[in-house]
């Protein structure tokens, strides 16, 4: 293997492993902050129980977000840094004002959320959480303006034989950048919000601790209604931008071969790329893919014959992980909507419940299948119309990215397996036991 | 311009030294002193709540030196690739171990953790070591930017020397930070590994001062500016002035000289450097220096911009963070106070 395909594999596989755990760490510290803002508001212990419960989970998750973080932002060096050169005059400021502005807050505050229940008032500490919440959420807008400048690159000239920053508004205020934003947050949101549901619902069906897990069931499904029904209505919008500063991507994601007028969305496609074409394509909605894509059903959507054959993303990856990814998303609407219609009865519902469980590894893999499509899709550009994947890397031995990525798998796999083990062990365990004097109101809470 | 952010650079990787110095260096001594399990959980719990914020000074050297000077980011981290894997792996096992060992109470996964944290710290502290040692002599590299060498180029007896350096340094500063945040027997071992290791650090340091002389150019500056001496003088009295505070067991003043060594150390080094920010050993002429690896003036304006607001910000957070969590930790408390 050449020394691109493995560095694209190494980033890939370090990328994918960061965003098992990252997702959940911006949406579950969401969800503890309103949790112990509760507990603060109301001082019903339980909020406060149901926080630490969460919380544990949520430090597992955090360190290894944290670590896997850096060998991202160093790879750019190591592994691309051709690219790094290139175009650093830009992106190096952005994941750079990252670290400054938001990953000092979030690491720091962490600690201290951690390890200050007892050395801060409850409202000091809830304020904690609040600043990891808002600084994880602060980290990752400027991450998603990084990648949406390599998306669709704006603010810069070519300059000194690199690419110069221009207008450092253009770039931080794009389009892209913030519907990508959305989207990526709310993905995350969902993906917290099926946590919390499907680990409630883990003991709701046990029948125990029913104080902590009918109140983190409910802020699981209002959480994650919420988010669920945004991001349909969202990713609707963001398809349309992707129409008009990435025709490619679009092309691939749909399997659109041939220019056309008024394109058809067919409910089974199969693509065959070697023959730059469909295998299959049966029962077409007419001109529901252009009305998708563009607003109007009689728009005209440019097919991939018309690009350049070395300018076209991989189409059949792109197009079955938009899909995966569309289909998770419409099956998290059904599972809330029963959520709802059960109502308080929920309980007594196991096959429901056993569902949520399943459903909790869903949403990361929509999540997944998203930045497939984000990231795939854009392909072979490393920076869209301006540099080629394959002009970024660095000029290092193929064996030393070959002997790295190798490192990458075990290490990554025994972390991997480590903090699901762990998170696992604190699922099932249970919230810790009230005090004490704090019975009383334990047994009132309870119904 | 450019000056303003070699020296911002500079300071970033001193102040990264100093602060994460002590985790490491407490790491790095966890098997010899940490006899019992109350010991090492009192090491842990020592770093606990501050390691996390001090690696992120090492992501903003990082991620400063990509913003203002990408070419020499670039070109630093592709020739270097193999230690500074290496070195993020370490890392990655030194922060999962802090936060896993706590996690399962059999003493079996406390001792894998505690060896990850070991190795996690002492490889890190040697690695940055043999590094900076091979920056400061001249990294083999030609004007495509290609690394003419293996891992093994980079182990030479200057970058081991460095190496031995900062570990060293690494280790006085951690035990006297344990000193700090323990008490009764392990304080007293702690003081007694400090002192033990100051007389060692005191001749590395001495050896490496010469061969710097002989093995690269980081002297001219000094010799051009004889004001700069300021700077490895201050490194020499912050040794000094170790040795005497530990002679005091005055624990939290012998740390901050140490953090002086540590800070005017790096200092010395890096200011001796300019304009070179990473030298080549085949050609100088190819060098990457301040002027030729730096981002154009609208990026460093903004990025001055960006460090000036919030640099002294966290800055202040953290040294919140450092009076919240001041002194000896409670014994009761393990781990986090959360469960």
């Amino acid at each position: 293997m050449d020394v691109v395909l493995l560095s694209r594999l190494q980033f890939a596989a370090a990328t994918a492993f960061h965003f098992i755990f990252v997702p959940l760490t911006l949406g579950l510290s969401l969800i503890i902050a309103l949790m112990e803002t509760k507990y603060v508001r109301t001082g019903d212990v339980t909020y406060q129980r149901m926080a630490k419960f969460w919380g544990k989970m949520f430090l597992i998750n955090f360190a290894i977000g944290i670590v896997t973080g850096i060998t991202l932002e160093f790879q750019f060096g190591t592994n691309w840094s051709r690219y790094s050169q290139y175009v650093g005059d830009v992106f190096g400021s952005l994941l750079a004002i990252e670290a400054t502005a938001a990953f000092f807050l979030e690491s720091t505050f962490i600690a201290v959320w951690a390890f200050g229940w007892k050395k801060l008032s409850a409202k000091m500490h809830a304020l904690t959480i609040w600043l990891v919440t808002i600084a994880s959420s602060v980290s990752s807008i400027w991450i998603i303006i990084a990648n949406s400048w390599m998306q669709h690159p704006v603010g810069y000239t070519i300059r000194n034989g690199r690419a110069e920053m221009t207008d450092f508004m253009a770039i931080v205020t794009q389009k892209l950048a913030w519907m990508t934003i959305a989207h990526t947050l709310f993905g995350a949101f969902i993906f917290a919000g099926f946590f919390v549901m499907g680990i409630s619902a883990y003991h709701l069906l046990r029948k125990q601790h029913l104080d902590v897990f009918r109140k983190s069931f409910r802020f699981g499904l209002v959480f994650t209604t919420i988010f669920a029904f945004a991001i349909v209505v969202q990713g609707h919008f963001h398809g349309e931008n992707v129409y008009h500063q990435q025709p490619a991507k679009l092309a691939a994601m749909e399997s659109l071969w041939e220019t056309t007028e008024s394109a058809p969305m067919y409910l089974l496609t199969v693509p065959d790329e070697k023959n730059e074409r469909n295998k299959v394509d049966l029962l077409p909605i007419p001109g529901l893919m252009s009305l998708l894509a563009t607003g109007s059903a009689d728009a005209e959507l440019k097919g991939l014959k018309d690009f350049p054959k070395d300018e076209r993303p991989p189409v059949a990856l792109v197009f079955y992980a938009f899909r995966l990814m569309v289909a998770c998303g419409m099956f998290f609407l059904l599972l809330v909507a029963v959520g709802w219609l059960l109502g308080d009865k929920v309980e007594t519902k196991p096959l429901y419940l056993k569902l949520l469980i399943l459903a909790i590894p869903l949403p990361n893999i929509a999540i997944q299948a998203g930045w497939i499509v984000k990231e795939v899709g854009r392909q072979p550009w490393i920076v869209y119309g301006v540099m080629k994947t394959s002009e970024a890397v660095s000029p290092v031995p193929a064996v030393n990215v070959a002997i790295s990525l190798a490192a990458f798998i075990l290490v990554y796999s025994l972390l991997g397996a480590a903090a699901i083990f762990l998170i696992y062990k604190a699922a099932v365990n249970g919230p810790v036991p009230l005090p004490a004097d704090a019975k009383t109101a334990d047994s009132k809470g309870g119904r | 311009m450019e000056m303003i952010w070699f020296i911002i650079w500079g300071i970033l990787w001193s102040v990264y030294f100093v602060l994460d110095g002590f985790d490491l260096g407490i790491g790095a001594l966890i098997p010899f002193l940490g006899k019992s399990e109350e010991d090492r959980r009192v090491m842990v719990n020592a770093v606990g709540p501050f390691w996390d914020g001090n690696e992120v000074w090492l992501i903003t050297a990082g991620g400063v030196t990509f913003a203002a000077f990408p070419t020499a980011y670039a070109v630093m981290f592709s020739t270097l690739y193999s230690p500074l894997l290496l070195l993020l792996f370490a890392l990655i096992f030194r922060g999962v171990s802090l936060e896993f060992r706590h996690h399962v109470d059999s003493p079996g996964w406390r001792a894998l953790w505690d060896r990850c944290f070991f190795l996690g710290s002492a490889l890190p502290a040697i690695l940055l070591g043999v590094a900076f040692a091979n920056i400061f002599k001249g990294i083999p590299f030609d004007s495509e930017y290609v690394f003419h060498g293996t891992i093994l180029t980079l182990l030479n007896p200057y970058g081991l020397l460095g190496g031995a350096l900062f570990l060293l340094l690494f280790v006085v500063h951690g035990s006297l930070w344990l000193a700090t945040k323990s008490d009764g027997d392990l304080q007293k071992r702690a003081g007694r590994a400090a002192s033990g290791v100051w007389l060692v650090l005191l001749i590395i340091a001495v050896v490496f001062l010469v061969a710097t002389w002989f093995k690269t150019g980081l002297y001219d500056n000094y010799l051009d500016h004889p004001a700069l001496f300021i700077i490895p003088l201050l490194a020499v009295a912050g040794l000094v002035l170790t040795r005497i505070y530990i002679a005091a067991a005055a624990w939290l003043k012998a740390w901050f000289a140490s953090a002086l060594t540590i800070f005017a150390c790096a200092m010395f080094g890096i200011i001796g450097l300019y304009p070179n920010i990473f030298p080549s050993s085949l050609d100088p002429a190819i060098s990457l220096t301040v002027l030729n690896a730096s981002s154009s003036p609208l990026t460093l304006k903004i990025m001055l911009g960006v460090v000036l607001i919030f640099v002294p910000i966290v800055i202040a957070y953290q040294t919140w963070v450092y009076f919240l969590f001041k002194g000896v930790p409670d014994h009761d408390e393990s781990g986090h106070g959360a469960y």
